[in-house]
């Protein structure tokens, strides 16, 4: 499918950074003209792509989150998160719900948040070299 | 946060967005009230919240397993629809009441 817009953020994995990473993806999406509930799928499900690599790829350490960002002709987003982090084992483990590594504060529900709120999920990871999330959304709105 | 109370209840009025970043003062704020006041009951007021990951949910269980250990019960209320979906996601329904 063509693309039609694409852009790519790199941001430090400091955890102020979780709303300006929320805002500049719902920033790039509203010009696909999507619907108040899309738009906060978005913001939703990019916040615990974000909140896992600093939390867990990073452990709350210095670190780099890349964001790509791509807009397809058929109105379809496509939201990748990767960090260099320490990757995870066992991917089936770590996306069942309420499955956490961080402590009694975290739920253990951020990959069933993010695949609650898109229409299709994926995760690739290696350990000791990072993981890659690709979260799809296809938008309702008019194309950009 | 605005922390009010009426008799043995204490109640949190959360506003603004809930991630990992301010939940953390969120949580040191709301277990500050905990133990200083010892309520029989601790309503989380989310009517104010205007987004929220699961670091809300988080936000919920940790403050549900530090009032249990000092004998109050908790209750939830004013989550806006997808807030709620995200927060029963968990199961917590359980165990704090929603109203």
């Amino acid at each position: 499918m063509k693309k039609i817009n694409h852009c790519k953020i790199t941001i430090p994995a400091k955890s102020v950074n979780e709303g300006y990473a929320r805002a500049a993806v719902a920033a790039f999406a509203a010009l696909a003209d999507p619907t108040l509930e899309e738009l906060s799928d978005i913001r939703t499900a990019v916040s615990e792509a974000v909140t896992n690599c600093i939390v867990h790829a990073y452990h709350e350490k210095a670190g780099l989150i890349y964001i790509d960002l791509t807009l397809t002709e058929d109105n379809t987003l496509k939201i990748r998160v990767k960090d260099k982090g320490c990757g995870i084992a066992d991917i089936a483990q770590a996306r069942q719900p309420l499955f956490t590594t961080a402590g009694e504060e975290r739920s253990g529900l951020g990959f069933t948040v993010m695949a609650s709120f898109s229409d299709k999920l994926a995760v690739r990871s290696a350990v000791g070299k990072g993981t890659t999330v690709t979260i799809t959304k296809r938008l309702q709105g008019r194309p950009a | 946060m605005e922390i009010t109370q009426q008799g043995n209840t204490v109640t949190l009025l959360l506003t603004g967005e809930i991630d990992h970043h301010t939940a953390k003062g969120l949580r040191q704020a709301a277990d500050d009230a905990l133990i200083t006041r010892r309520p029989e009951e601790l309503v989380l007021d989310f009517s104010g919240v205007t987004f929220m990951d699961s670091s809300g949910v988080g936000l919920v269980m940790g403050r549900y397993k530090t009032a249990r250990s000092l004998g109050c019960g908790v209750t939830v209320k004013g989550l806006r629809p997808r807030d709620e979906k995200i927060m029963r996601l968990s199961g917590l329904s359980a165990l704090v009441t929603f109203i």
